[in-house]
């Protein structure tokens, strides 16, 4: 991918491909930007440790216990049993605070995340990795969806300014503005109670085993429409207004007047010059926006009681299963920083003042 | 020197008290310039109607809001009932109007405790340059990159029983991110401008350069970034008064909500309870981005002339985007690119 140049036509070698001595400096560096990409790297690097060590003190500050709270719901569990499951836990505080942490990085490196006492006991890592696929299948598709055409969108309606698109924008920017639960609840009322189009919430239906057929992906469709199309209508908004005045600033700059000039097709200067450069912001604040769309992502699998990572959080929250608790916030940062990572990467291949200001 | 000279002006104006007055009504009112258009009046109207209920929601309230009355239940909207009742025969409209307060408190609180968190680090890493600054930066980010809603529904299960500052506070804390980002990138590029430069030279110091100097510069940043963190912060109260993570024993739109998602009005499509709660925090929400939208054209006047200027060019018959091509057929009569707009 090279830099956002005007194309010359063929000419003879000229002054602009010989260069000068900084462009031959610039031409013999590797297009890797290394520092932008190390910097970044770091950044991350400490940003996991930040979650890592929030993550470890968060159910230590808590009141009440796990397994208070689970002798609560089975009777039939001896005194001693209760203690052997305070170790199993972690939760024996005759350790120092420091050594419990060193535990829970060994731990954590040797990807053991405990075991979750909301299901019998089972590792959390396991019952983690039942309800991912879920939740990044559905969210992760939807939010692609509506940042494509946000985006796109937001382009032609900066591009034909001043016409009847502009009154797209009052409209989206409502829609974003509803609180979500309420869309969503709004949405099953209507198609779900009232027209019966779609069924009320879950996967897939009651008494159905998952498995490579037809009929339960068609299932699976048919249930994650609804959820998929509220998060859509309700994050569109944002992505639009961004686009849309990105572009407003971006078309007043000269080198678009210059385009025009030069009699470039209205097409390429839309896509290639306005467009390519009124994206940059929109993926930097794709990547910050990420920690929110999985707070919705929690509040869209409550609306819609979807078996994916954001209910498991809540019914560990309220069951006060640390462990499960811990597991999920754990997963949740971590699929957030790579979420941003690639976004990085993505900014870095096509924005040139990155790979530039290694000199 | 010039300094005899402005010391003489102060004086001058302390001593003759009407100018001085008049001075200081025409600086605030040039500090609060982004407010002076339509979309901004508008919005700030709609939020001010929201702030005068949740004042005297005692007066306007026809009933208590937890006043049960059993022979009253599921009532759709009547003369006694303007919203209908619930499904133990509370007045919806009362909860409404007492669940205003909650919402206003909240939300005013969070964005003056992440807006005061924004500015003193935004500023500060914006103005210091090194390793203090980049510290401050990383920050920020790891602030911005944590997730927010999981974090806050882990804290706020700590408590029992929340009051309204403690939620206020974690939602300030965790909101604070995105504004100080904002700031820090604006102060780096006012700390190279020649005012700034020549109240450096001057040796005035640090806190009189950042008060007196920069923050009226930022004056429409911070706005935005305040009216912001109250968008962010009413959704997330309501949203996590629905989810029940917050008690319901004081009401607010959130806990009205999960009250009738309890107790299935969207199923039995009992629309006078579900209804009006939610369009209130939409009614909010659309007060409060209209009052962005306005700070946004003022901060970037291209928002606002573009479409003007496009319209005043279609009335021509030319199209903006073909400009350049269409001068060419025309008389010069037509200029092709109207001068850039003043402001």
């Amino acid at each position: 991918m090279t830099a956002v140049q005007p194309q010359l036509t063929e000419t003879p070698p000229d002054a602009l491909e010989v260069g000068t001595t900084a462009t031959r400096a610039v031409k013999g560096r590797s297009r890797v930007p290394w520092r932008f990409l190390g910097s970044r790297a770091l950044f991350y690097l400490f940003t996991l440790w930040a979650a890592i060590t929030i993550n470890f003190f968060l159910p230590r500050m808590m009141k009440g216990d796990a397994v208070t709270q689970y002798l609560a719901r089975n009777r039939n569990v001896s005194p001693e049993a209760a203690d052997a499951l305070r170790a199993l836990l972690g939760l024996d505080t005759d350790k120092s605070l420091f050594q419990q942490y060193l535990d829970y990085w060994s731990h954590l490196l040797r990807g053991d995340l405990g075991v979750s006492l909301l299901h019998g006991l089972r590792p959390v890592s396991e019952v983690i990795s039942q309800a991912l696929p879920w939740t990044i299948g559905l969210v992760g598709f939807a939010t692609i969806v509506s940042f494509t055409i946000g985006t796109v969108g937001g382009a032609i309606i900066g591009w034909r300014r001043g016409s009847r698109l502009d009154g797209l924008i009052p409209i989206t920017t409502f829609l974003s503005t509803i609180p979500y639960f309420w869309l969503g609840l709004l949405a099953i009322a209507v198609f779900s109670v009232n027209l019966r189009w779609f069924p009320i919430g879950k996967a897939y239906g009651v008494g159905v085993r998952p498995e490579w057929s037809f009929e339960f992906i068609g299932q699976v469709i048919h249930h994650g429409t609804l959820p998929a199309a509220t998060i859509v209508i309700a994050s569109l908004g944002g992505w639009m207004l961004g686009m849309r005045n990105m572009m407003l600033t971006v078309l007043d700059e000269d080198y678009i007047t210059v385009a025009q000039a030069k009699g470039l097709p209205n097409r390429t200067v839309l896509w290639r010059y306005a467009a390519r450069n009124a994206v940059l912001p929109q993926i930097q604040s794709f990547a910050l926006s990420l920690g929110f769309i999985v707070g919705g992502t929690i509040v869209m699998e409550m609306v819609f009681s979807y078996p994916g990572i954001g209910k498991l959080l809540l019914d560990a929250t309220n069951a006060k299963d640390y462990a499960l608790m811990q597991g999920v916030f754990l997963v949740i940062t971590i699929s957030v920083l790579v979420a941003n990572i690639l976004a990085d990467l993505a900014y870095a291949f096509l924005d040139p003042r990155t790979r530039q200001t290694e000199a | 020197m010039t300094t005899p000279a402005t010391l003489d002006i102060r004086t001058v104006e302390r001593s003759s008290g009407q100018t001085s007055r008049q001075g200081f009504w025409g600086r605030l009112g040039s500090a609060f310039a982004m407010f002076r258009n339509g979309k901004s009046i508008t919005g700030l109207a709609i939020l001010g109607f929201f702030v005068l209920v949740a004042i005297f929601a005692d007066v306007l309230a026809p009933y208590s809001p937890t006043a049960v009355d059993h022979t009253a239940r599921f009532q759709p909207p009547s003369a006694q009932h303007w919203l209908g009742t619930t499904h133990i025969g509370e007045d919806v409209l009362s909860q409404v109007i007492h669940g205003t307060r909650g919402v206003i408190v909240v939300g005013f609180l969070a964005a003056i405790i992440a807006t005061l968190i924004a500015i003193t680090i935004g500023v500060i890493s914006g103005y210091l340059s090194g390793w203090k600054s980049e510290g401050l930066s990383a920050l920020t980010n790891v602030f911005l990159v944590i997730p927010g809603l999981p974090l806050i529904i882990i804290v706020a299960s700590m408590f029992e029983d929340p009051p309204l500052w403690v939620i206020a506070a974690v939602l300030g804390i965790i909101g604070w991110a995105w504004g100080a980002r904002v700031l820090r990138a604006q102060t780096m590029s006012l700390r190279n401008r020649d005012f700034i430069q020549a109240a450096r030279a001057n040796g005035e110091p640090l806190r009189r350069i950042i008060t007196i100097e920069m923050l009226p510069n930022l004056m429409a940043l911070i706005a935005a970034s305040f009216v912001g963190t109250v968008t962010a912060a009413i959704l997330s109260l309501t949203t996590l008064s629905y989810i029940g993570v917050i008690p319901v024993t004081t009401y607010n739109w959130g806990t009205i909500l999960n009250w009738a998602s309890a107790q299935g009005a969207f199923q039995q499509n009992q629309w006078w309870w579900y209804l009006p709660p939610g369009l209130c925090i939409a009614a909010i929400g659309v007060a409060l981005s209209l009052i962005n939208f306005g700070i946004d054209e003022y901060v970037n006047p291209r928002l606002r002339s573009a479409g003007e200027r496009a319209r005043a060019m279609k009335k021509k018959g030319l199209n903006v985007n073909d400009a350049v091509t269409a001068v060419r057929t025309e008389d010069t009569t037509h200029t092709t690119r109207p001068e850039e707009p003043t402001a």
